[in-house]
């Protein structure tokens, strides 16, 4: 196997292990679409990374927990809609990005790198930061698995049993923002939420407890990540879209097996 | 404090912006004792409950509870959502706090231990309620908050949820606090009725409220009626509503028949 092929599934396979149990919380709480707007704000970190010369990794993850806490505070005030506030923060965060990418006339960014992804160019050093973050971001999911929880079933209860529920969910937001920053090189900023939520949907129909579930969805992100690179390889795709080609596959075929649903 | 009361609420006031929804409200919760809050929708009943819970801070007036009072809370409504895969059993795991005992014995007392390993999606509305007040229970509560606990349950469910409550109050001697719509069911389980329209109209025993005219401006006569009911059904020498429920005596008869029925 030649080694930026080895690099780039073992970069995809770390980013559907952590994608699995995040996914799973994205799904359940209806956060799609706020993942998205974070995802949208990477752009933007991109730009503030290249015009301080900070890493691109820390720049992605402050600018997607900035955006997270603008979000959370400006929803408070109930100005407008949910769904309308995040339209307007998703597009306008991409915008400003492209915007300020394009000012930077003296730095070459690849936008469609950031953009769609670029699996097979995975280098080593974006090994590490996978699986350093992701490493960390599992660990954080593992130790916080039950308050997690509770604050999905019903937050004022948790909060009466004496759960930190602000700072679980801050939390929250901030192991998203981890993930779209070290997911952005496999598969772009415009599809990190389908890595998030196709395999987690697709587990859904087979697990039986919200720990299952995410289990599960982290291996069929790994089989959707080796399907959709062999078929990179084999037909010239792209990595990234194959990619989430395989795990639409993947949802499809087991929303119309007839699986007698549980729990 | 007076060591009798678990919670003491002196002057609460509560707004949002300039949207005044709690006034002046004072109100004491005793162990052992059943609070019914009663009121309109819009009344602030469920923010007042919130308050108490500590979930929202007063904008003025103070809220007072016992050194570490533990509160059992069973929300108006629990959604979760179909894609969240959870059984009975791993929803009262969620309490991490609960041994595997007190979640049985939880089960136990509100006569739910056969729905352990059904999903959540696929119970009732009573069944849910029930596993509700289980988790509730898991807190061992001295304080039991209930936001109208019979919601979407069937009429015969309803009897029979207030008649657990009112079990479970006697079994673990705590003050329940909780809000009703159904006036007629809860009464007779009841020992002190507040009605509240922003501010506390008027509260006391169910007999009392029930004559009490800013009540029945509040809910009309069939309200009213409903309430006047069950005091005859408690004791049966309530004669003095004819002032304020004209009723012939044909139909108050037909009343005492009813209620013994219950």
């Amino acid at each position: 196997m030649p080694e930026f092929l080895l690099l780039a599934l073992l970069g995809g396979i770390g980013v559907a292990l952590v994608a699995g149990p995040l996914g799973s919380f994205v799904v359940w709480r209806r956060m799609a679409y706020f993942g998205d707007t974070l995802a949208h704000s990477a752009l933007l970190g991109i730009a503030v990374g290249v015009l301080f010369d900070i890493n691109f990794n820390l720049a992605v993850v402050s600018c997607c927990v900035i955006l997270a806490l603008i979000l959370v505070s400006l929803q408070r005030q109930r100005l407008v809609a949910t769904d309308t506030l995040l339209g307007i923060m998703a597009h306008s965060s991409l915008s400003l990005g492209l915007v300020a990418v394009a000012l930077l006339d003296d730095v070459r960014v690849d936008l469609m790198e950031y953009l769609f992804g670029d699996l097979l160019a995975i280098t080593p050093t974006d090994l590490f930061w996978i699986y350093g973050g992701g490493g960390v971001v599992m660990l954080l999911i593992w130790k916080l698995w039950n308050p997690l929880l509770a604050v999905t079933i019903n937050e004022e209860l948790a909060q009466v049993e004496g759960v930190p529920v602000a700072r679980i969910r801050l939390a929250l937001m901030l192991l998203i923002g981890v993930v779209i920053a070290i997911a952005m090189k496999v598969v772009g900023i415009l599809l990190i939420t389908s890595l998030l939520i196709i395999p987690a949907a697709s587990a859904r129909r087979l697990a039986s407890s919200p720990e299952q579930m995410a289990v599960i969805a982290s291996l069929l992100g790994v089989v959707a990540v080796i399907l959709g690179l062999s078929a990179s390889m084999q037909f010239d795709t792209p990595a990234g879209p194959s990619v989430v080609v395989a795990a639409l596959v993947q949802f499809l075929l087991l929303y119309s097996l007839p699986i007698r649903s549980v729990a | 404090m007076s060591p009798a009361n678990l919670v003491e609420i002196t002057g609460l006031n509560i707004s949002f912006g300039n949207n005044s929804v709690v006034e002046n409200v004072s109100m004491a919760l005793k162990r052992g004792e059943i609070t019914t809050l009663i009121g309109p929708n819009g009344a602030g009943k469920t923010t007042l409950v919130k308050a108490v819970l500590g979930l929202l801070s007063p904008t003025s007036g103070t809220i007072k509870r016992s050194s570490a009072l533990r509160i059992g809370y069973m929300p108006q409504k629990l959604h979760i959502d179909t894609t969240f895969p959870l059984t009975v059993a791993r929803f009262l795991k969620t309490a991490a706090f609960a041994s595997i005992e007190d979640r049985i014995v939880a089960l136990q007392s509100v006569r739910a231990e056969h729905l352990l390993k059904q999903s959540v999606h696929s119970l009732s509305g009573g069944e849910m309620q029930r596993v509700l007040l289980a988790r509730a229970l898991l807190r061992k509560p001295e304080l039991l908050v209930l936001d109208e606990p019979a919601q979407g349950v069937d009429i015969n469910g309803q009897t029979e949820l207030y008649k657990l409550i009112a079990s479970i109050r006697d079994k673990y001697n705590c003050a329940v606090l909780m809000i009703s719509h159904d006036l007629h069911l809860v009464m007779a389980a009841t020992d002190q009725v507040i009605c509240l329209n922003h501010h506390i109209c008027c509260s006391g025993h169910p007999e009392q409220v029930s004559a009490d005219p800013s009540y029945i401006e509040l809910f009309g006569i069939p309200g009213a009626e409903s309430l006047a009911l069950y005091s005859h059904h408690h004791n049966h020498q309530h004669n003095n509503h004819g002032d304020i429920l004209p009723l012939p005596d044909e139909q108050e008869s037909d009343h005492h028949h009813c209620g013994g029925h219950h």
